[in-house]
């Protein structure tokens, strides 16, 4: 934008001595829009003005720093060192603990992503089928999980999870004699990240399960009768011919959230480090070298690639998602 | 015309339909069990000590007990500033961030929503662009901005990095687009300038809008410890979600954790309870187009 509005002072301001009729239309053939314009629009530009001032310097600013650092090799002590795409190769060929975080995250994304997103929708899709009174309660009961803190998911899950016996799950399957000593759920290398999707997969109705609830809401209740019709009758139907197409918009929203929500996550039940690093996620290796090694270059480099990766997945959503008008 | 569609109805519903019950029963079991844990979690908070470290393990408090409220206070007696001062803290750092961040992105979703400004396309393109990224993963950089910036060690830090949530300014943009240009053509006519119509039309039109803003922020800036973490230096500036931290992963603490988290979670729950009806008026129209 700041581009934008340079090289349109620059224009205008040479030939407005010369031609005039022919530089408006140059200017507003290369560029839309003139300075003029511009001015006229001030209040405009002054009223987004906080917002994307704090958006340049603390959202996007941070992550085209990152991408210059990521090319850098740089302990924050001395000045980074160009070093061209040796991270990259690092991290790729080199790096078996990227390698080990890589398909922990993708384990995680690949179940919660598409599971969270598919029950949100159902359960949405459910919710509107009630009559209305008892609509604001089933929404509460389904949302509220993903309000709850993270110490508090620690309290409920790890009682429930405790590796001895005194925890729920393992007493009652002691009980029920299907085991004969007590599972160690969160320390199990195999288990750690079957727990930490459980997990995830509770409180995975969020903003975009609110989205979908709403966006049922808004359905216009005349395109039900006008599909019965044409045949439409039960409730299954209606969702494949009237909901689905009407909640696009929704689908597509909630789809970005939960692209971002799955390959951002953090810690696991098993906390960090865990044994054999069975619960290393990206997030948390990046921050091991951002945070502990200092090795700001090479952190950068796996948050380009988490980026890439969470942008290109985005850009798929939109392509299939988006309404082509 | 009616009836014909009704007849045609009955016709089609000659089985008698049992999937509204059905639903309603599972909607109910599902919604239980997803409901329950957190009741565990405040069940588990008037739980006496022997009960905590029962064997076999107890859901519901039998004998309940405020005892774990006043171990939290004990705890925190023993602490350098005192509890109040990190619930102060915490208050006041999250009312002050609700506060500007609805300022703020309600002023920048008014025009981008309603005035044809040169780029407001490619800002919003951006900003739906910006819902997918990490910002997180740009830690050292954010830090050395926000260290260069001077606001670490003050509750600037708390508040302003987050002001710009592009999924706040997303959602209002989206609601305001579906109100009519009209109201706001009817006010320029009036001689109403932007300033005008920005505070006395779009914000009251913004209401329920401002209130998602809320349910979505809220969270993240009430259990902030992270920041408390990395930009505080001294102890009397720092939240109460950064003391529930450091005392919990005690055994001997458990009730006192669970007191704590229960503080760290109804909050956002109760107003959400509260302002629900307004949050679905919203996400009405949360939808890419």
């Amino acid at each position: 934008m700041a581009k934008n509005n340079d090289s349109n002072k620059k224009e205008s301001a040479v030939p407005a001595v010369q031609k005039p009729k022919k530089r408006f239309f140059n200017v507003e053939k290369r560029f839309g829009y003139t300075l003029h314009e511009i001015w006229r629009y001030k209040m405009s530009y002054g009223l987004i003005a906080p917002f994307f001032i704090v958006f340049i310097i603390f959202s996007l600013l941070p992550l085209l720093a990152s991408t210059a650092l990521s090319f850098t090799y740089w302990s924050i002590l001395e000045d980074p060192v160009f070093t061209g795409l040796d991270n990259y190769q690092y991290l790729f060929v080199d790096d078996p603990l990227f390698l080990k975080a890589f398909s922990n995250t993708l384990y995680y994304a690949v179940i919660v992503g598409p599971c969270g997103y598919v029950a949100s929708y159902f359960f949405a899709w459910l919710i509107n089928q009630v009559p209305d009174k008892f609509r604001a309660l089933y929404v509460l009961a389904f949302y509220a999980p993903s309000l709850t803190s993270g110490v508090a998911m620690a309290v409920v899950w790890g009682v429930m999870f405790s590796n001895d016996s005194t925890g729920y799950l393992n007493a009652l399957l002691l009980k029920l004699g299907f085991i004969y000593e007590p599972i160690m759920w969160t320390q199990d290398v195999n288990l750690i990240m079957p727990v930490t999707i459980v997990v995830a997969l509770w409180s995975s109705l969020g903003t975009g399960f609110l989205s979908f609830v709403a966006g049922f809401r808004g359905v216009d209740r005349e395109l039900y009768d006008a599909a019965a019709v044409d045949g439409v009758t039960s409730r299954f139907q209606r969702l494949l011919y009237v909901d689905i197409p009407q909640t696009m918009p929704q689908l597509l929203f909630a789809a970005v959230l939960q692209i971002t929500g799955a390959f951002t996550v953090g810690g696991t039940m098993a906390g960090h480090p865990s044994p054999e690093d069975a619960g290393l996620t990206i997030m948390l290796h990046l921050g091991d070298y951002s945070g502990t090694r200092f090795e700001v270059g090479y952190a950068s480099a796996i948050a380009v690639v988490l980026s890439v990766l969470i942008l290109g997945l985005g850009r798929i959503a939109f392509k299939l998602l988006q309404d082509k008008e | 015309m009616l009836q014909v569609d009704v007849d045609y109805l009955k016709k089609a519903r000659k089985h008698r339909d049992y999937s509204g019950p059905i639903i309603l029963i599972f909607l109910s079991l599902a919604g239980i069990v997803s409901f329950l844990p957190l009741i565990y979690l405040v069940s588990t908070a008037f739980k006496p000590p022997e009960e905590l470290f029962l064997y076999p393990p107890t859901f519901f408090v039998r004998n309940p007990t405020l005892q774990n409220f006043s171990d939290l206070s004990t705890v925190t007696s023993n602490s350098l500033v005192p509890f109040s001062r990190y619930l102060f803290n915490t208050v006041f750092v999250t009312v002050c961030y609700l506060f500007t961040l609805i300022l703020v992105d309600t002023m920048a979703c008014y025009p981008l929503s309603k005035h044809k400004f040169p780029g407001h396309k490619a800002l919003f393109k951006l900003v739906t662009t910006a819902l997918m990224f990490v910002t997180a993963a740009a830690g050292i950089p954010s830090y050395l901005i926000i260290t260069k910036l001077g606001i670490d060690n003050t509750y600037f830090v708390y508040i302003i990095p987050g002001l710009a949530s592009t999924t706040v300014l997303f959602l209002m943009k989206q609601f305001l687009d579906q109100v009519p240009n009209q109201i706001f053509e009817a006010g320029k006519i009036d001689g109403a300038s932007e300033w005008k119509l920005y505070t006395k039309i779009a914000l009251p039109l913004l209401k329920n809008a401002q209130a998602t803003a809320i349910i979505l922020s809220f969270g993240g800036i009430w259990g902030d410890a992270g920041t408390s973490n990395t930009y505080i230096y001294e102890e009397n500036l720092r939240t109460l979600a950064f003391f529930m931290n450091t005392i919990g992963g005690n055994v001997a603490r458990t009730g006192a954790t669970a007191v704590s988290s229960l503080i760290m979670t109804l909050p956002s729950i109760i107003i959400f309870i509260i302002q629900q009806s307004r949050v679905m008026d919203t996400m009405a129209h949360s939808g890419i187009k």
